[in-house]
């Protein structure tokens, strides 16, 4: 399906990321967003705020982030495409409502324009340390989808994707941005709507009465949905349920829903990840990068490779789920792994289990409050080469 | 008149300060400043901008606490222009926390300070507990931890520093921003007058808690203010201010007026002073009549785009609010005369049923 060209803003545009975040967001076709003011995200939702008139939607200022976060799950039972926009703080407030967008199936995007921390920490400086947080930060098992740009023209281009899937996966999808992301102003190109392919929620073709909301029809592990006045009488509950959407606290009913919350990501994980990569093949050191780190890995190992180290780059658009396969191909040829990231060493404890010792994996890690120094990276490289 | 630790701080000679409820004196002829205390607990070189009420009410409300005090605060402008390392503008012991648990934080500090008293860990003698938050830290995000606070009866002052908006993120509406202002997240234009609901009612949910003291200030009213903190920090139990803050920054006026500005917000009734003491309403001030609202809006172009109708409709509902709360603290005063009389006959009563049985 095309995008809706109430929403798209077509032109060649000088803006920041979270400009043009919310740009992405209302191509494709968000039409209610929930938020409160948290450094260094805020500009995103301004702008939507100012925007959303003229588009036709909802924009609420929340009274914090626990309502954002909730706000927009109704948003999603009343028919829309939904997103929130946070930073740090406001994440972790938020962890709770993950867990019941996991649970009920809520698709919905999370934007987290990530900054120093822990708790308010560097409020207007970057880091990428929520990465775990947003895989793991809800108690109990179940799956997510994150994706990491490392541009403002990515910034549009994958807020884009993350809508479709949440659409298409019916899982919270998480939009990692960084404060350095986020602030810079860069060219972003907005194309036409009839070039934009958007995903339309899965609606289900059955009666009132025979649907059933949880339910997976033909083998496939993501329910169709309804929508609040549709004229179909369901019950959606945090709890443990059934398909029939009721309240089902049994083993068995448990077994059954958690498996399926996990799998609908996990076994389709091949076709979900997104590794862009340079020069990987036959390299002797590959570097593993994500959102702005990987630009910042980029001129790295173009020094490296002027030194002649064989030295490839992989990086991760999306970064959960991990591409593990991926990985676990690449370690029986590469001697070494190199990780840089804007934490203590996050992702760097993914890429360790896929390569699972058949080649060594180095961390470059970084406290946050800037991007890395190519030259540390650079030399880890070399290190690794040795 | 310097700080005399212990006596009564002010001199009571001078009458000053006054009793509970009694209304602001209009013969200002004493030169007052000299009955407030010279030192400065809140330092001159912070961060603030230019104009910024917040900074003044902050120096005010310290003057009136004296040494004696733990302030904590919440996230926003007032701990980030404060608190930049190496850095610091307090002269008392302060804490910052979170955006959204000022009052707890507090309310913590309050239940230590008692029990290291009762173990004779620190000397017994009265420490205050001062919070301060913005409105987005007390109306939107900190009202949980407000109301329990409240509730639990912790003996603290909870300073609400009402600027109207998100002012530390850049000028976001909050529950507290008035009905028109335009802000970046309730932005005027074709399709939206701007802010589209009305001013949550800080004050008066504070005193819905039934608690001993609540209050509104405005610092270009000094000497209430003063007046009012102190009667705040010697209040038994939670006392809630809410203190309006001009934001030159936030609403865009100019630098040099947010005294004035402060002062006919108070004279059109958009923020009217009051106290409501032990559940009774006394209004400090009534300006013999009330400034057109335009006095107050045109000074500050967050309400350029109003038209003529849009302010008749925002100034007819500040009247009627302001009478209501006239309304309200006259009957309050009738009922506390009543109650007052009525003692008295009970008391002669009692008298004359004692002198009547003895023999």
């Amino acid at each position: 399906m095309k995008a809706d060209p109430r929403g798209v803003l077509t032109g060649i545009h000088f803006m920041d990321g979270d400009h043009a975040a919310c740009e992405g967001a209302l191509a494709a076709g968000c039409r209610f967003a929930a938020g409160y003011p948290i450094t260094p995200s805020t500009e995103v939702v301004e702008r939507f705020a100012a925007r959303i008139p003229t588009v036709g939607g909802v924009f609420i200022q929340m009274e914090d982030e626990l309502a954002s976060s909730i706000a927009i799950q109704g948003g999603a039972w009343a028919g829309h495409k939904v997103m929130t926009v946070t930073s740090g703080p406001g994440l972790s407030l938020m962890m709770e409502h993950v867990g019941l967008a996991a649970i009920t199936e809520t698709p919905c995007v999370i934007v987290d324009v990530q900054r120093g921390g822990p708790s308010t920490g560097l409020p207007t400086l970057p880091a990428q340390a929520d990465m775990m947080q947003v895989r793991w930060g809800s108690h109990g098992d179940y799956s997510i989808i994150a994706l990491s740009p490392n541009s403002p023209q990515e910034c549009f281009d994958l807020l884009i994707k993350a809508f479709n899937l949440a659409e298409e996966y019916r899982v919270p999808v998480f939009f990692m941005m960084d404060e350095v992301v986020g602030h810079m102003t860069e060219r972003v190109v907005i194309p036409e709507a009839s070039e934009i392919e958007v995903v339309e929620r899965k609606w289900t073709r059955k009666k009132p009465g025979e649907y059933r909301p949880f339910e997976c029809e033909d083998g496939s592990l993501v329910p169709s949905m309804v929508k609040a006045g549709d004229g179909y009488r369901i019950h959606i509950t945090g709890l443990t349920h059934d398909e029939r959407g009721y309240p089902a606290m049994n083993v068995a009913a448990q077994d059954k829903l958690v498996r399926r919350l996990k799998d609908k990501v996990d076994l389709l994980r091949d076709r979900i990840v997104d590794v862009r990569e340079d020069g990987v093949d036959g390299a002797d050191v590959v570097v593993v990068s994500y959102g702005i780190t990987s630009r910042i890995a980029g001129a790295a190992v173009e020094a490296a490779r002027a030194r002649g180290v064989r030295v490839g780059h992989m990086r991760l658009v999306i970064t959960w789920p991990f591409p593990s396969g991926r990985i676990a191909e690449v370690a029986k040829t590469a001697r070494a792994f190199v990780v840089p990231e804007l934490n203590m060493g996050q992702m760097v404890i993914e890429v360790e289990r896929a390569v699972c010792g058949r080649a060594s994996v180095r961390c470059v890690p970084h406290a946050g409050g800037t991007v890395h120094d190519p030259d540390v990276i650079l030399d880890a490289i070399m290190e690794a080469a040795r | 008149m310097t700080h005399d630790e212990g006596t009564t701080r002010w001199g009571s000679a001078s009458g000053w300060p006054l009793p509970p409820g009694q209304p602001l004196p209009t013969n200002l002829n004493v030169y007052v400043a000299n009955l407030v205390p010279k030192e400065e607990y809140f330092a001159q070189g912070h961060r603030a901008c230019q104009g910024c009420g917040l900074a003044l009410a902050v120096r005010l409300a310290l003057k009136a606490a004296g040494p004696d005090v733990i302030v904590a605060t919440a996230t926003g402008c007032l701990e980030i222009i404060t608190t930049p390392l190496p850095y610091t503008a307090w002269g008392v012991p302060w804490i910052h926390v979170a955006f959204e648990n000022t009052a707890a934080t507090a309310s913590g500090i309050e239940a230590a300070l008692k029990v290291l008293r009762r173990k004779g860990r620190i000397p017994d003698r009265k420490v205050r507990v001062l919070a301060f938050a913005g409105d987005g830290g007390t109306a939107d995000i900190g009202l949980q931890a407000l109301s329990g606070a409240l509730e639990r009866g912790h003996d603290l002052t909870y300073i609400c520093l009402d600027n109207e908006a998100y002012m530390n993120t850049g000028v976001q509406r909050s529950g507290s921003t008035p009905f028109g202002a335009s802000t970046t997240t309730s932005p005027a234009g074709k399709k939206s007058i701007g802010q589209q609901t009305w001013k949550k009612p800080m004050p008066a949910i504070a005193a819905a808690h039934n608690i001993p003291y609540v209050a509104t200030a405005n610092p270009s009213y000094p000497y209430d203010f003063i007046q009012k903190v102190r009667r705040a920090l010697d209040t038994e139990g939670p006392a809630y201010i809410h203190a309006y803050s001009a934001c030159p920054t936030g609403w865009r006026s100019a630098t040099d007026l947010s005294i004035h500005i402060g002062r006919l917000a108070t004279e059109t009734g958009v923020f009217p002073l009051y106290e409501v003491i032990e559940g009774r309403h006394v209004l400090n001030y009534d300006p013999p009549t009330l400034q057109p609202l335009q006095e107050y809006t045109r000074l500050q172009p967050r309400f350029r785009h109003l038209t003529d109708d849009d302010l008749a409709r925002i100034e007819a509902r500040v009247r009627r609010e302001y009478d209501a709360l006239k309304r309200r603290a006259e009957l309050d005063a009738k009922e506390e005369k009543r109650l007052k009389r009525e003692a008295v006959r009970a008391r002669r009563a009692q008298r004359a049923q004692r002198t009547a049985s003895d023999p």
